[in-house]
Parts: C-alpha cells; structure tokens; sequence
C-alpha cells in the first residue's frame, strides 16, 4: 500500500475505559485530517472493547482500526508495539498522534524506534503547514507543525519531521479541547488481527493497584496555585485554605512538586494539567512558559509576587505586588466577609 | 547472583534554579551560563543500579554522551560508587534527536559486552521526553520497564520493579536483559564517599589531560599521565562513532528525523490588568469587583 495523508490516533482505553485524552485528539485530528483532505483513523487495542468504538467515531474518526486479543487486555509495551509499528508499516498513515499519559509515553517512543521516525513529546499546538529545508533546498507541503515550549524561557519551537513517516507527536490530557459527540456520524469499524513473537511476552504484570485520584483540577472553576515562592508546608497550608473558601482546587507549578509539597497531579503546565477556570489565583509562581501554557486560558488571572518584574504579572488581570504570606490570609478573610 | 548493570546518564543545565544571573537583557536563559549538573532521575537511577550490587554483587559501569566537559558526571558517578565510566565524545554525535541519540546509546552498550540491566532515568530536565529510554531498550532489542520506582527483587533471569503510572502502581516481572528508566526521588541517594572522592579524584578521559597537566606539572607529558592513569585504573575512555561502530547516517543532526522549524520569543502582550496594592483595603476592593462580576461567590 502507498502512503497514504492519513491521520491516526492511538485511543487508549483502560479497563474498557477510553482515556479522555484519546479522545481530545480526535477533534484535532479531525481538523488536521480536513485540512489534508484525508481520513482520521482511530487504533482501538484491549479485549471485549469493540463497544467503544462508535464513541470514538462519534467523537471525529472516519475508521476505526480495532485489534482485539486476549494478549492486549492490559497494557503492555511490547505486545502494543508489535501491533501498532506492524499496522503502521501495512497502511503508512501520514500523522500518528498519542497522548502523552503514562501508558503513551511508554508506547510511542518504542513504536518511534522501531519505524526510525520523529516523536515530539507534549506538544501544546499541532498545525500543517509547509516547510523550506535550508539544508536541503526543498520545500515540503503540508508538514505537521509540532508546537511546544522550548527550554531557555520564553521561546516556542516549531518541530518538523520533514522525511520520516508517520510523523509522530504527543500531547497531555486538556491540552486539545474535546470537539462536541456526534451520534449521528458514520464510520467504519475494521477488525485487524494481531500477530505476537514468543519475545513479546517478556513481561508479565503481576499486580495493579489502583490509586483514585480525588484531584479535579481540569474542571475545576477556581484553582488557587503556588509555585517556587512558597516556602514551606504552612504557606501553602494557606494556599488549601483559599481554595477551600473559593470552592477551588488547588494547583502547583513544577517547581513546587519537585520539592515534594504536593502531588504530581496538582501540577499546571506542559507537563502537568491544562486547566482553564473561571479564576486562577497564582502566588508565588513566576510564569515560565511552560506553567504558562496550562493556564493561559484562564479567563481571570491574580497573580501574587514578591517581584514585580515577574512574567506571570503580564498575563494577569490582577497583579498583586507582595509576600504571599500576608495578601493570601487577608484574601480569605475578605472573601469570608462577602460570604456572610 | 552477580548482575552487570550499565547506568545512562546525562548532564544537564540546572533548569530548576534559574535565579536572574542567567537573564539575558531580552528576559531569555543564557543556557551556557547555567550550572551544569547531574540530570536528578539519573541519579536515582544510579543509586538503584548500586543498591542492586550491594545486594547481589556484579558491576556497575556508567556511560554518559556530551561534550569533553560531560566527564564531570562520570566523575561523580565514581565518587558514589560506579566501577567504571564511558564517555560517548565526538563532534558526529552533535544536534542529536532522541532517536539519533539512542541509536549511538544502544551501539555503546552493546560495545561494553554481556549486560543484564541498563539503567537510565525517566527523562532529563531539559527536555523532559522521557523518549531515550525506550528508545534504547527498542535499539537493543530488549524489554523496558518504564517509570519504576522500586526494584522489589531478583533471581535468576527474573526481575520485579513496582512502577508509578497514571492511575496507581502497577508490578511488573521482566526477562533479563532488560531496560528500566526510573523516576526521580524515589530512593535516597548515597552521597559520594570521602574516601572514593580521593581515590577518582584523577580520573580522567584523554581529552582533559591538558588541562590536568596544567593543574598539577609534575604529572609531566600526556603520555605519561596516560600510562599513569591507565595503570591506576583512572582513565576514563573516549568512544568515538567510529570506536561504537555506529552508521554515520544515523547518528547527530543526520541521523534526527526531527528538526527545528523555528523558535518564536513569546511577546507578552500586556493584558489590560489592574495593580491590586496589598493591603486590606486594596484585597477588599478586589474581592468586591469579583463578586460584582460573578467571578467569585
């Protein structure tokens, strides 16, 4: 088979579940799939999970490519790598897209490898647009863009794979906005069949313990986050205490889960949770580009810092200039205030 | 029983202590200006390769790919009880993707021999991928366990790792040889031994025997110090892609399928925005207006 414009999207699904993100990427590629004037597949591996594959045309794709097998019950790197990289290499779908959950970032790097394509992690936008090779005088059509921040502050690289096929990115969870259900849609729905080597069952889980996360921070109206400018437990003890009395969640930037505060699942940001609340109260957190664009949607932003020369005060509504540690407490007492 | 590890480590700039010294007059990071350290999943990754061995006896050699100054980190690895260290070094590894860099990984570790567990953090703090470790378990042809944080035990050709995904822990028992890439913080580190800090205090790849020579004269020539390092056990090899037998096609800017279009400086532009001042009164204020808007309440 030719190489085709296609556009795939791996659909995870945990225990008959599809992930949310699997289905945000849909509606992006669906618009990229219209842009090339091609089709939108959807890969849909597990056991007894063919009843999920109407949502996910109802959600954008045109196909679903549905391999079903008492080996791809649970995940597992190799086995899922076997059956993507074997239906990549049949069909050649021009874009390949994978969500960037810990089960995506296990899969695509290792299907990546084996089809010596380009990956680009947590990509925050996704385009098609045409490219100028310098090094090699060509220009080439209708590449996808790959958009993330980039290291060294404020700066936004564009990531091309100009040659290797499929062209391969992955986005966390709230980045891509889930387009509207459409029950009505049509699709077809195609069974392939896997085919396994012995090497492929080289690992076996053993146990799964799952851990319910009580944070909800993507939906979430108010989120009331602290970063590198918290200095301890007690201060952002009273960052739990506005949220509380906001009826918020309360959020983190990078730096202040890598000091062990709080939770990985509290973090805002490239790598963490994209939230787009009614408020965003942000103390303490400076605004590196990469918190920036998992709250930048915000509709209203109060930032608090001791410095005023801080990015995060650019995109703020409000901009409070001042030690967290005594406009918090006095934020919380004068909304108690309003609520009496 | 004895393993033979290999730990995959990186050096890093320090993203995670940006202080404004490294500011340049545009608001961007002068990435040259930051200090270079040991990337922190890699130190974890290491002390879980040395953990293994103090358990089970077998060898621990580290391998790193940078620049001549990327020595420092296999320095370091000593300190805290490596065997041995590898320093990939050649200007044909340079503007490497993850793909072009796992490739030239995988060519080393096969160089190195028999191999029952490579080692490597989750992912490195200036890109943060997470792409290299699978890759090269992909390179090698072998199993990886991604995201471990615990190596709860082995025996024979067999071994368990807890791993922390999305939604809780999952344990995992893997074939060896296998590849873990292993999450940061998990396992406290050992601090570098006084006593190994004195005795790899020299230790050093070809590439810097200038500059050891400018510190200490009496050490003499290069070849000299060459034969005195060797004999001591301190010298550190310098594996180019011809000493990795590694396709130049497939290596460095060549061998990346990725590449950069452009990079755009976000230009913030200034919302509309109000100075709220810190006091009660200017807090009180602010609190109305978003009440008054339905922001709140």
């Amino acid at each position: 088979m030719s190489d085709t414009r296609n556009v795939w999207v791996f659909a995870e699904q945990d225990g008959g579940v599809l992930a949310e993100v699997g289905l945000e990427l849909l509606g992006k590629g669906r618009e990229l799939a219209d842009r090339l004037g091609s089709e939108l597949h959807a890969v849909l591996m597990g056991k007894g999970v063919e009843g999920r594959a109407a949502e996910l045309i109802a959600q954008g794709a045109d196909r679903v490519l549905l391999a079903e097998h008492e080996e791809l019950a649970d995940y597992r790197t190799l086995p899922y790598a076997r059956v993507l990289t074997d239906l990549v290499r049949e069909r050649k779908p021009y874009i390949v897209l994978v969500g960037a959950t810990s089960t995506g970032r296990d899969l695509a790097p290792r299907v990546a490898s084996a089809l010596r394509t380009g990956l680009t992690a947590d990509c925050t936008d996704l385009q098609i647009g045409d490219y100028e090779s310098r090094k090699d005088a060509t220009t080439y059509r209708d590449l996808l863009l790959q958009i993330r921040p980039a290291f060294g502050g404020n700066l936004i690289a564009t990531i091309v794979n100009p040659k290797g096929r499929p062209q391969m990115a992955s986005v966390r969870e709230g980045v891509m906005r889930r387009a509207e259900a459409d029950a009505a849609r049509k699709g077809t729905v195609e069974r392939v069949a896997p085919r396994f080597e012995p090497s492929d069952f080289a690992l076996r889980v053993v146990a799964r313990e799952r851990r319910v996360s009580t944070v909800k921070l993507k939906d979430a109206a108010v989120v009331v986050a602290g970063g590198a400018g918290v200095s301890g437990q007690a201060e952002f003890d009273l960052l739990r205490e506005l949220a509380q009395v906001l009826a918020g969640e309360v959020g983190a930037s990078r730096a202040l889960v890598d000091a062990g505060l709080v939770h990985h699942d509290h973090q805002v940001g490239q790598t963490g949770i994209t939230v787009r609340p009614r408020l965003y109260v942000a103390a303490g957190i400076s605004g590196a580009i990469q918190h920036r664009a998992g709250m930048d949607g915000s509709n209203k932003i109060i930032a608090i810092n001791t410095d005023p020369e801080a990015p995060i005060f650019q995109i703020a509504d409000y901009r409070i200039v001042g030690d967290l540690a005594e406009v918090v407490p006095m934020l919380v007492e004068a909304i108690r205030g309003k609520a009496k | 029983m004895p393993y033979r590890s290999v730990v995959l480590i990186k050096q890093v700039p320090d993203t995670h202590n940006i202080s404004g010294k490294v500011m340049t007059d545009e608001g961007t990071i002068d990435r040259a200006a930051l200090p270079a350290i040991f990337n922190p999943d890699d130190l974890t990754a290491l002390e879980m390769a040395l953990d293994l061995k103090d358990r089970e006896g077998g060898t621990v050699v580290v391998i790193t790919m940078g620049p001549p100054s990327a020595a420092a980190v296999l320095r370091e690895a000593l300190f805290r009880g490596a065997d041995s260290a590898v320093l990939l070094s050649d200007r044909r590894f340079a503007g490497a993707d993850t793909l072009a860099t796992s490739y030239a990984l995988a060519m080393a570790v096969k160089k190195l021999g028999d191999f029952d567990l490579v080692f490597a953090g989750r992912q490195a703090i200036d890109g943060d991928t997470a792409q290299v470790g699978p890759q090269t378990a992909e390179k090698l042809g072998i199993p990886q366990v991604t995201l471990a944080e615990a190596l709860l035990g082995i025996g024979g050709r067999k071994v368990t790792f807890r791993r922390a995904v999305d939604r809780g822990t999952e344990t995992v028992e893997c074939d060896l040889p296998c590849l873990v890439t292993v999450v940061g913080g998990v396992l406290e580190v050992r601090p570098a031994s006084v006593r190994r800090r004195i005795e790899f205090k020299h230790a050093s790849t070809p590439l810097e025997y200038k500059a050891l020579i400018e510190r200490w004269p009496d050490l003499g020539d290069e070849a000299r110090v060459d034969a005195w390092l060797a004999e001591k056990g301190l010298r550190i090899p310098v594996w180019s892609a011809t000493d990795i037998g590694a396709e130049e096609g497939r290596l460095g800017l060549a061998g990346s399928p990725t590449q950069v279009y452009k990079v755009n400086f976000v230009v913030l532009e200034g919302t509309e925005s109000k100075e709220v001042p810190p006091t009660r009164e200017g807090i009180a204020s602010l609190v109305d207006e978003l009440v008054r808007e339905y922001i709140v309440g």
